[in-house]
């Protein structure tokens, strides 16, 4: 425990405030029923009422807790977030180690496809798909996770690809371990510190792109709580000079520069590798 | 000069082969439908003689390869077919809307462009000191914002609070230019501050990476002055890379306005995306998709022709 104490005191103020923003939204995603005042889909009164001591942040369009539905949207959003980026890694990083570790026609056929699919922008893409599949939470996931893996399978190919021509996995092959073990057990942990990095940065993109889709009405659907669709619904309270739709967004920025100052540390202190992103 | 180009001869092969890629998604994607466009439309309930007759005026009783030359061949020739919702050519509909759209991508990128440069060298030049850290923290965190956050916040401040600009964006074919400007200036603003911090990074990397070099080395031991070895020996060299981080980012703007435009609801081609992907008005989403994905390969195509041009070292091969 005093290894970690003096691990956290060394790390820049930056990196605090990141972790201690991460530790608020887990509390808030772990404990949501005991922490919100009222339900997440609950009627407690008129629209748009103003904060008082009852609603501390006062109703919504429809007249639910703002407050209630801010808590139960760090359950919604950030989950499918961290679903949709646990696929788009799941499939992006064994494409791009099979890629790596086979190359020949199977790296090209991967190469070429996911070429085409980053030369359309990635929204676009996802309006089009959604178009066609309709707006269903499960659409949504996997436009998301489609569109990120392939910046996922980019990395994961790089990396790997470092990593095969190495002699322990030469030793591996001569020995006869399968594709599976070389990929599980000799490409994959030692390509563990870039992915985590990765995987803190493409949670980030993944849960602004489902912010964004929420916010044009396409992606999550009401009545679940979610903070981009939340913005959309509460706009118009804004051009009256009230702060309140600016809450969910500022929720959705707050973590999302969290795990950015994390990631930025994180990339410091492993390589300093990647200043660009 | 032979070999560069056939450099840029090979980019821009690769690029049409991209296109014509991608017009085969956006085409073909439709036909992933359960049923087809005759059946989406008329629904269920339909008979299937309704439906045949449908079929047969919408042309899709002939084979799939059929149609889609047909499609690509009137493309491009401007012709993009009628809506579904309303029955109006969507060449007429996306007409007005795409120079609306261009303009409010080029007025971003002319407060952008210069903004970033100067930001990004003056970080460069005092790398790591208070206003490096300061410039560092500021662009990390607008990264991370949303959008829409961003555009509300400045509605909030500058529109709601202090009354300057106003908040929607109303604009027809008969506004004036100046008003024109002044009533895109939120958006603009908007969208110059969520490319403004990608461009800057990328100044800055790039020119601390040239720091290094023993050519610049060269010019302090001569005891230059530290912004003479930046502007004129450093930044010629650095040109390449920013350049090609501009285009980039100026392909970004052109799809990153379709979130702005829905919050000023500004008439632009994203927003009639948007609407046009909650009615399912499925010609038009092809057609206005296909308008952007095509800006935005020809954008990073050009990046990349330049930053083959303008790198000396491919220019005069040994």
């Amino acid at each position: 425990m005093t290894g970690f104490a003096k691990f956290i005191a060394a790390a820049p103020w930056t990196a605090r405030i990141g972790l201690v923003i991460i530790c608020g939204y887990t509390v808030a995603f772990l404990f949501a029923p005991w922490l919100a005042p009222f339900g997440e889909t609950e009627l407690v009164g008129d629209a748009y009422m103003p904060w008082d001591d009852k609603h501390i942040l006062g109703t919504d369009n429809v007249g639910r807790d703002m407050l209630s539905r801010l808590i139960y949207g760090a359950r919604n959003t950030i989950g499918i977030a961290l679903v949709t980026t646990a696929l788009a890694f799941v499939v992006g990083v064994i494409a791009g180690f099979l890629a790596a570790t086979v190359g020949g026609w199977l790296d090209q056929a991967f190469s070429r496809l996911v070429d085409i699919l980053m030369a359309i922008p990635g929204i676009i893409f996802a309006l089009l798909l959604l178009t066609i599949f309709g707006s269903t939470l499960w659409v949504v996931i996997l436009v998301i996770a489609t569109v990120e893996g392939t910046r996922v399978f980019r990395l994961a190919r790089a990396v790997g690809q470092s990593i095969v021509v190495l002699d322990y996995v030469e030793a591996a092959r001569i020995r006869g371990e399968g594709l599976g073990w070389i990929m599980l057990r000799e490409v994959l942990p030692n390509a563990i510190p870039p992915l985590a990095a990765e995987f803190g940065l493409r949670f980030c993109f993944v849960f602004l792109f489902l912010a964004g889709l929420s916010f044009l009405g396409l992606g999550i659907q009401p009545p679940t709580a979610d903070w981009g669709s939340m913005v959309k619904e509460n706009a118009t309270l804004i051009s009256y000079g009230d702060i309140t739709p600016l809450l969910p967004a500022g929720a959705i920025a707050l973590l999302t520069v969290g795990v950015n100052f994390l990631v930025d540390w994180f990339l410091h202190k492993t390589a300093g590798l990647r200043d660009d992103l | 000069m032979i070999h560069i180009l056939t450099m840029v001869a090979q980019r821009l092969a690769l690029g049409l082969l991209t296109l014509l890629a991608i017009s085969l998604i956006i085409f073909f994607g439709v036909e992933l439908l359960p049923g087809d466009l005759a059946t989406e439309i008329l629904g269920r309930s339909a008979t299937p003689e309704t439906v045949a007759a449908f079929r047969a005026q919408l042309g899709l009783d002939l084979p799939a390869h059929v149609r889609y030359g047909q499609w690509l061949g009137s493309m491009l020739q401007g012709d993009m077919g009628v809506s579904l919702a309303n029955q109006r050519p969507i060449a007429e509909l996306i007409g007005t809307r795409i120079g609306n759209t261009l303009f409010l991508a080029i007025m971003a990128a002319i407060i952008a462009v210069p903004v970033a440069l100067a930001f990004g060298i003056l970080a460069a030049l005092f790398r790591n000191g208070v206003f490096d850290r300061a410039v560092n923290i500021f662009t990390l965190t607008t990264i991370s914002f949303p959008e829409f956050f961003v555009a509300y916040i400045l509605v909030f401040i500058l529109a709601v609070n202090l009354g300057l600009f106003p908040s929607i964006s109303n604009i027809n074919p008969e506004t004036e230019f100046w008003e024109q400007v002044y009533r895109s200036t939120l958006p603009a603003l908007t969208l110059t501050l969520v490319v403004v911090a990608h461009m800057m990074r990328m100044t800055r990397a790039s020119i601390i990476n040239l720091l290094a070099s023993a050519y610049i080395e060269m010019a302090h031991l001569k005891g230059l002055r530290p912004w003479r070895i930046i502007i004129r020996h450093a930044l010629p060299n650095a040109l390449a890379p920013i350049i090609n981080v501009i285009i980039i980012n100026l392909a970004y703007l052109i799809v990153g306005v379709v979130i702005v435009e829905v919050v000023f609801v500004y008439p632009g081609l994203g927003q009639l995306l948007v609407d046009s992907v909650s009615k399912r008005d499925l010609p038009v989403v092809q057609g206005a998709s296909l308008l952007f994905a095509m800006t935005y390969v020809l954008l990073n195509l050009t990046a990349d022709v330049l930053s083959i041009l303008t790198n000396p070292r491919l220019l005069h091969p040994r």
